[in-house]
């Protein structure tokens, strides 16, 4: 089975910028331990001549390039944190 | 680093250059919500839940902005895949509301195309390796407010906005050919109405991938990639100037790091932006929320049948069509306007290579003293047809052609209104043009003696005398037989 070192799971949680505690970073190893084993246990199978299938639908309906109204300003930023100037703000970044 | 030391350091090495082009697409609407596409509204002002990453929101493609990136796919002649995937390109940063971009990566829309440049006058393809979708990010504004040192404020009208990225195989070879490879781009994407190009509303972006080797060697340097290049000027300087800094770094026994540099346009230098994260930290995978994307032959077909001519294939009919040189097919060829107004010339005068010669010399010529666009030209391409015209029927001379088309632009007027109004009708008249020969012979005397002791060149002092006396209005052709005739008795 796939062993997941705790050295992953920070690489991946700094991905995903999350912080996590020594416990969680030992529990989300053996967690993904398991899943990646799942995974195993399928690709076990000969899958050679059965067509991938990542959708459930095979074909995208599309939509015409016709404008519909979107959300007000004011709406789209009433949830935001700190909205100032009709923008979302966030800590400065820059250079990135 | 001076010219003659970057010679050196090219005659060692061999740049390899690759670009990224990222081109917004023209259509009303974003690629996956009826939000409008549209530059320089009020920030967030067109946004909707799909569009902010609200959860549960889903993804419906557009269908024209696929039609768009198939009209690209074509004129770059690249293989359209019948099946394309869209995936999920994982990171964080405030302009990305979903913590994803939805974009192609395995299956990608198009494949293996090329641009045809001219380097030096000689056509060269230039191989496009992929062509794919993807939704533009959000814009971060970090100047402009009384909160801007501490705060970066983020405007999402432009996240979701269609994109192709278009990438090039590492073929490029110098920082020239980049430009030519661009322009040609530029020129196909605006005429095929693809994108309105506009690189300072951000519509068109490049990146460059540079690397430099040992000339004969087959493996590649280890490349960087610059970004922030926001003119073509630019992305020669910025890539001349990633040559000298690679080569200056090896010579000195350094190694490259492969990283991500901005391109700082006042300075003429790049700076280390982050070293680059490997593809596989963007953790891809299949779009779960949108199925493959299906492209039939039908809508190819339909597409195609759509495509305007392309400026390479034009000026290879204007040669075999016309009998055009290829130096005026390429000078005719270089914008649509101009093409079209030789073709109506060329087919209103019967002449296209008076047409032709007309077009590049005095038409340009006087476009470019006036400061003004084709549009605007006061000689229309059917008034200068009648003007070769009337050379061609011998009433006017070329030389008096020229007087005319400048008259034809100070005042608009035809051609044929200011030959009669002036009165500059070339004469033609054998009677008038043998008075006016005998009257020039019988006053040089000298000049005459010198002719017939052998010295046939001073033909010409003999017909501007002649053309003197008559204005400037005699049919040469008439004036030089008559001459020869007279001088040889």
């Amino acid at each position: 089975m796939a062993k997941v070192s705790v050295e992953t799971v920070d690489h991946l949680a700094r991905l995903a910028r999350l912080s996590l505690t020594a416990e969680e970073r030992g529990l989300f190893a053996r967690q993904i331990e398991e899943i990646l084993g799942y995974a195993e246990s399928i690709q076990a199978l000969d899958t050679d001549a059965v067509e991938p299938m990542s959708h459930a639908r095979t074909v995208a309906s599309l939509r015409e390039d016709t404008p519909v109204a979107g959300l007000e300003r004011q709406a789209a930023l009433a949830d935001a944190p700190d909205p100032a100037d009709g923008l979302f703000r966030v800590p400065r970044v820059i250079g990135g | 680093m001076s010219s003659a030391a970057r010679e050196d350091g090219l005659a060692k090495y061999e740049p390899v250059i690759g670009l990224e082009v990222h081109c917004q697409l023209l259509t009303k609407t974003k690629l996956f919500c009826g939000c409008l596409n549209r530059f320089g509204d009020a920030p967030n002002s067109n946004v909707c839940p799909v569009c902010l990453g609200l959860p549960g929101a889903l993804p419906v493609l557009n269908r024209h902005a696929v039609t768009l990136a198939l009209r690209a796919a074509l004129a770059t002649q690249c293989a359209v895949q019948p099946r394309s995937i869209f995936a999920r390109k994982n990171y964080f940063y405030p302009d990305l509301p979903k913590g994803y971009q939805i974009s192609q990566y395995e299956r990608p829309l198009a494949t293996d195309g090329f641009v045809e440049i001219l380097v030096g006058g000689e056509a060269r393809h230039v191989g496009i390796h992929r062509i794919h979708m993807e939704e533009d990010a959000g814009k971060l504004l970090h100047e402009g407010f009384a909160w801007s040192g501490e705060k970066s404020g983020v405007d999402l009208n432009r996240a979701g906005v269609p994109l192709i990225e278009i990438v090039t195989h590492p073929t490029l070879r110098s920082p020239e050919e980049a430009h030519a490879y661009l322009d040609a781009l530029r020129s196909i994407l605006l005429h095929a109405e693809v994108s309105d190009v506009n690189m300072e509303e951000g519509s068109l972006r490049c990146d460059a991938n540079v690397s430099v080797r040992l000339r004969g060697a087959t493996l590649l340097g280890t490349r960087t990639e610059i970004k922030n290049l926001n003119s073509f000027r630019n992305v020669e300087r910025a890539i001349h100037h990633e040559i000298a800094r690679q080569i200056a770094t090896l010579e000195a026994g350094g190694r490259i790091v492969q990283e991500t540099l901005l391109w700082n346009a006042e300075r003429g230098e790049t700076v280390s932006m982050r070293s680059k994260e490997d593809a596989q930290d963007y953790r891809y995978f299949p779009e779960p929320d949108l199925p493959p994307l299906v492209v039939d032959d039908a809508w190819i077909a339909s597409v195609r049948a759509t495509l305007p001519e392309f400026a390479a294939a034009k000026r290879r009919r204007f040669v075999a069509e016309y009998g055009l040189p290829d130096y005026d097919a390429g000078v005719l060829t270089e914008s649509r306007e101009v093409a079209d107004y030789f073709e109506a010339a060329a087919k209103g005068s019967g002449n296209p290579k008076a047409a032709s010669n007309w077009i590049m010399t005095e038409l340009l010529r006087a476009l470019k003293d006036d400061a003004r666009p084709l549009s605007e030209a006061p000689v229309r391409a059917e008034g200068l047809a009648a003007m070769i015209r009337l050379i061609d029927a011998g009433t006017i001379s070329g030389k008096i052609a020229k007087d005319v088309f400048e008259e034809m632009w100070t005042s608009g007027e035809a051609a044929e209104a200011i030959v009669k109004r002036k009165g500059w009708t070339q004469v033609s008249d054998e009677a008038a043009i043998a008075a006016a020969v005998a009257a020039v012979i019988a006053a040089s005397p000298e000049q005459v003696a010198t002719w017939r002791s052998g010295k046939t060149s001073t033909m010409g002092w003999f017909v501007g005398q002649v053309m003197k006396r008559m204005g400037g209005k005699a049919n040469p052709k008439v004036v030089n037989a008559l001459l020869q005739k007279a001088l040889e008795a």
